[in-house]
């Protein structure tokens, strides 16, 4: 089974900052963070009611449907995918290739202003995705490693989960 | 595979359902979606064709409880059975944390089991993955019918590691939630393994 995905407390603050920021910015109504297999990171935005279980679910099936079309003609990917709806707009972006940025603005922006934005945001993203990864190495050479959750699970709570 | 986010305390595992078209495979979602708790679940995504046929995946998110302070969700993918949509099943194992192989007991349908279980076998592969290591489970649905192939005769033919095989009846209900503890059992057993070293 492959290791999981793991998202440090510090690292989820400073992305927590980093869309907000972005948000203000941008003037985005909502700005989310989903890695590639279709799970929630973060967000931030006016857009309360969102169901932001499913939009992490189809934005991770959409970039992958285009990544196997950019396949198809001879390109690495798309990293950049534009919607344009007739009230709200839906701009999607990879970071550090294995993270999508998903920005959805309105009239009050524009597509110009989120891109540059969105450049910005990504290259602060980066650094905070490598700098995940270096700690999880870290940790992994050294032999320590944060509690996992399911270091002392027994049968007995997973059976209790579907009673 | 797995998604531990320690600040907000969830665990996020993804299962996905497999086999050939019209074998029960979304029948299995729509079952599990119609008998969960309102508190429970998400919204059943279904990308679909306008006769019903899945077209890209299926998807429905299941909060099963909190484990050790941590909130446990499985996401829920079916994919698309028809043979000629293997494009898209290759995407949506992508990450994958457990599978259910939903069969077709009918005897016509035999030749279409056999062919999405090699199927399955060689996409897993693709993506890095091994059958014989990942959790997994069977179920042989539509026992129902009366044109099918004996339970014994199925899981001789299908069965590939000893996993656990379920009868199901799915548009009933019959197996579908067994099947699904199952294969999320073995998820979460096989993450404590992998975290004790």
């Amino acid at each position: 089974m492959a290791t999981p995905v793991v998202l440090y407390e510090t690292e989820y603050e400073q992305l927590k900052r980093a869309i907000t920021r972005l948000c203000a910015d941008a003037n985005a109504k909502f700005v989310f963070l989903v890695d590639r297999s279709g799970q929630q990171i973060a967000s931030h935005g006016e857009m309360l009611n969102l169901d932001t279980t499913s939009l992490a679910s189809l934005t991770a099936g959409n970039v992958a449907a285009t990544d196997g079309l950019a396949h198809l003609i001879g390109e690495r990917g798309f990293p950049v995918l534009s919607h344009e709806g007739e009230r709200d707009n839906i701009h999607i972006s990879i970071i550090a290739a294995r993270v999508i940025l998903v920005v959805i603005f309105d009239v009050r922006s524009s597509l110009g202003l989120v891109r540059l934005r969105v450049k910005r945001a990504t290259a602060e993203m980066t650094a905070i995705f490598d700098s995940i990864d270096s700690k999880v190495e870290r940790e992994r050479d050294s032999g320590i490693s944060l509690e996992s959750p399911f270091a002392e699970i027994t049968e007995e709570d997973i059976d209790a989960l579907f009673n | 595979m797995t998604f531990i986010n320690y600040a907000s305390r969830e665990i996020n595992c993804k299962i996905v359902y497999y086999g050939p078209g019209l074998g029960g495979k979304t029948t299995n979602l729509q079952y599990i979606y119609d008998s969960t708790a309102a508190q429970a679940k998400g919204k059943l995504i279904s990308l679909a064709t306008e006769t019903d046929r899945t077209l890209f995946f299926d998807f429905l998110p299941l909060d099963l409880g909190t484990v050790r302070g941590f909130k446990t969700r499985f996401h829920l993918y079916t994919v698309p059975g028809q043979v000629f949509y293997d494009a898209s099943r290759k995407l949506i194992l992508k990450g994958v944390d457990g599978m259910v192989f939903v069969a077709d007991s009918q005897r016509e349908r035999m030749d279409a089991n056999v062919e999405s279980l090699f199927n399955l076998e060689l996409n897993l592969t693709q993506h890095g993955y091994d059958l014989m290591k990942v959790p997994y489970v069977l179920q042989l649905n539509k026992r129902d019918l009366p044109n099918t192939v004996s339970v014994s005769e199925l899981t001789a033919e299908l069965r590939r590691k000893g996993e656990p095989v379920f009868e199901g009846v799915a548009n009933r209900g019959v197996g579908v939630f067994d099947t699904l503890k199952a294969v999320a059992k073995q998820v979460l057993l096989e993450l404590r393994k992998d975290s004790s070293g």
